[in-house]
């Protein structure tokens, strides 16, 4: 059964018309279309299991809905199989989170601007060719922009702008690849392109830029922190997420991933340790958690396969969970910063609830991290990849330690801020509440429901003996640390401050880049408007003006000095001429002379 | 400063303000720590099956060691290495990306 439109125009339909309701219809509306959106995945599930056919090169059951035929290209709008499933199924639940959180501000910017980007993501994980991965791909960028716009402060302004400059490039670098290839190739397939020439690099890099790889991935931490308290849950569930789906797709098994992967799991790590917002810890954090992901892509297994989809699926809840925590603390208090907070379990003791069950989903039993990373480590130690294994362990023990101890710590216990405040108001509660309640039911019964979606045939067992009280040693030993550091006073004291990574290449170098414009390119414009505009062009006026006067001086004159005049009166005449030539006065009688002489002239020459 | 905002002390509000908290979480962490170390011990002793990738996964007291040092080492560089290198002023970049209206 194919229905009538597909999922992502829905939600497309939806951001248009929520601008039109007021109030609490508004309200009605806006959490409709998601629910309606996650229903589709029941039907679209439904659909591959009757009508699914067996792909020849994966070996994996699929469907194509929705094609359209555009030139000599096959657009597909829905395909249909178990990487997107799994990637549609966690997208539409948080599209309803999402929403729900955001409901209390019932600001029509805000919804309709997470509905586009919902919808895009769900696109981008149907799209059955490149072309309409891409057309979607770019609306995230959209979304994102106008979630971080909805702030409404001259700060997140500056960081939209950066966002949408970062993304842009990172999108004309992906067409530019994307271009290549499909002139190379003469398909526009979405499946495995693996490195080989100069569209595949280009592509490669245009992935990575919304993945936030090391260097070019800047713009997440730069920017997540300044964006609105409930856009920023669509915002750290949908693009990086994406991004890992499509190198799932387009580069499984190429091993440069792996390192990227290290790179990204260990180095934000440090910056987290000294980053005051506590949203910008969360960022750092996410970008450690993809790094896990994109070292699954890189092992390119079965297992490690599953356990990416798997990550990324539970990486998603809980990450949303932690950001809707410390998203319900700026609500109440205005600000997300170590330094102003602390103490607010007393306020907030829901919120707090929340934030620890974020804490421990990142990967104690029976949470929902517990369950997936645990897969990818377990691929890495099979394949021998011993650098990324001890990469991810030190990932794994140190994530806990920072989005999951420092932020629950500084922001609900430590000294007391003196802030007192009410809890989350209950539309956040209710998100909340749901998302920790899906990651305990994900961590607690792995096998009735995350490990039925996974795409790739692999089985695996999160819960032997050995592993689980292997994982709560190791957690419970990075608590340790944590604890006598901060009773030891080690830990090192949160300061308001900015920490430089490798955004100042684009915020400082940017301007530097512009200052060497300005100087470089502007001074031969300067130069080049002296010499044409303000010499040449001068100069051929005065030229053009003076000769014909200067002319009919010249050829006057012995007609002067046959008339006898003296020097002083052929000056007077001389100086009339150049007058009645500078305004144009001449009498009637000598224009239609040079008129009438002009025709001879053209009629002689013709 | 951290070294004086570990504890509630002093301010009211159940079971967190109370004196004597903070001694107990640690205390009770150390009684964790303690027990799945023996379990750990055990293993060993006993020869138990973890199913272990690598061999130094077998030797008693790896996940703790490893959890443990892995935090202090996260914690020491970033506060000793990375600090000193990347800190600057809150209003670093501010200052120039500022239009002359909110100067």
């Amino acid at each position: 059964m194919e229905a009538a439109i597909p999922p992502s125009l829905i939600y497309f339909i939806g951001a248009l018309l929520v601008p039109l309701f007021r109030g609490r219809a508004r309200q009605v509306f806006a959490v409709l279309v998601p629910l309606v959106g996650f229903l589709y995945y029941f039907s679209l599930n439904a659909a591959l299991k009757a009508d699914g056919v067996i792909n020849p090169v994966t070996g994996a059951k699929e469907l194509f809905l929705w094609t359209h035929q555009l030139l000599d290209f096959q657009l597909v709008l829905g395909r249909i199989d178990g990487w997107s499933l799994i990637f549609y199924n966690i997208f539409a639940l948080l599209g309803i989170i999402g929403i729900i959180y955001n409901l209390k501000g019932n600001s029509a910017l805000e919804l309709s601007a997470g509905l586009l980007y919902a919808g895009a993501a769900l696109g981008a994980v149907m799209a059955g060719d490149l072309i309409t991965m891409f057309v979607f791909w770019e609306l995230l960028t959209v979304g994102a922009i106008l979630l971080i716009l909805s702030r409404n402060t001259a700060r997140a302004n500056r960081a939209a702008y950066r966002y949408f400059l970062i993304h842009v490039l990172g999108g004309v670098i992906l067409l530019a690849g994307l271009g290549l290839h499909i002139q190379e190739t003469g398909s526009i397939a979405f499946g495995k392109i693996g490195l080989s020439g100069m569209g595949s690099w280009l592509i490669f890099i245009g992935l990575g830029i919304n993945c936030a790889w090391p260097v070019v991935g800047a713009w997440l931490t730069d920017t997540y922190p300044e964006a609105s308290v409930g856009g920023l849950i669509f915002m750290a569930t949908f693009t990086t997420k994406t991004a890992v789906f499509v190198l799932a797709r387009t580069f499984p098994g190429e091993e440069a991933l792996i390192w990227i992967g290290i790179v990204m799991a260990v180095v934000p790590l440090f910056y987290a340790v000294i980053s005051n917002d506590l949203r910008r810890v969360l960022a750092y954090c996410l970008i450690n958690q993809v790094g896990f992901m994109v070292i699954g892509i890189g092992i390119g297994t079965a297992l490690s396969l599953n356990g990416t989809a798997a990550h990324a699926y539970c990486h998603i809840l809980y990450k949303a969970l932690l950001f809707m925590s410390i998203g319900a603390v700026m609500y109440r208090t205005g600000t997300s910063r170590a330094t102003d907070l602390g103490g607010l379990v007393r306020s907030m003791p829901f919120t707090c609830a929340c934030c620890a069950i974020g804490a421990l989903s990142t990967s104690f039993p029976f949470f929902c991290g517990f369950v997936s990373k645990a897969m990818i480590l377990s691929a890495a130690a099979k394949g021998g990849e011993v650098a990324a294994w001890l990469a991810m362990m030190f990932g794994a023990a140190a994530v806990f330690h920072q989005a999951g101890l420092k932020v629950t710590y500084f922001a609900f216990f430590s000294r007391d801020s003196g802030i007192r405040c009410q809890d989350a108001p209950g539309n956040m509660k209710i998100a909340m509440g749901l998302t920790a309640l899906v990651s305990i039911v994900v961590g607690t019964f792995p096998h009735a429901t995350l490990y039925k979606m996974l795409p790739e045939a692999a089985s695996y067992e999160p819960y032997t003996v050995g592993h689980v009280t292997d994982q709560i040693t190791l957690l419970a030993f990075a608590s340790l640390a944590f604890a006598l550091m901060i009773l030891a006073g080690v830990y090192p004291a949160e300061v308001r401050s900015v920490n430089l990574d490798a955004g100042w290449i684009y915020r400082k170098g940017g301007r530097g880049f512009y200052w060497v414009m300005d100087k470089s390119l502007n001074a031969i414009n300067r130069g080049a408007h002296a010499t044409f505009i303000g010499g040449f062009a001068k100069w051929l006026t005065r030229t053009l003006n003076a000769a014909p006067t200067e002319l009919l001086c010249w050829l006057l004159t012995p007609y002067w000095k046959l008339r006898g005049l003296s020097a002083t009166e052929m000056k007077q005449h001389q100086d009339q001429l150049r007058l009645k030539s500078q305004f144009g006065a001449f009498p009637i009688g000598v224009t239609a002379c040079l008129a009438v002489f002009l025709l001879a002239l053209l009629i002689l020459l013709a | 400063m951290a070294q004086e905002s570990y504890s509630g002390k002093g301010s009211k509000g159940g079971w967190y303000g109370r004196p004597g908290t903070v001694r107990k979480v640690v205390v009770g962490l150390c009684i964790v720590c303690g027990l799945f170390l023996g379990i750990d011990l055990v293993f060993w002793i006993t020869g138990f099956d973890k199913h272990p990738y690598f061999k130094w996964q077998t030797w008693p007291g790896f996940q703790a060691a490893f959890g443990f040092v892995a935090c202090v080492l996260l914690v020491l560089v970033a506060k000793h290495v990375l600090r000193p290198l990347v800190m600057r002023g809150e209003d670093y970049y501010e200052k120039d990306e500022r239009g002359p209206e909110e100067k």
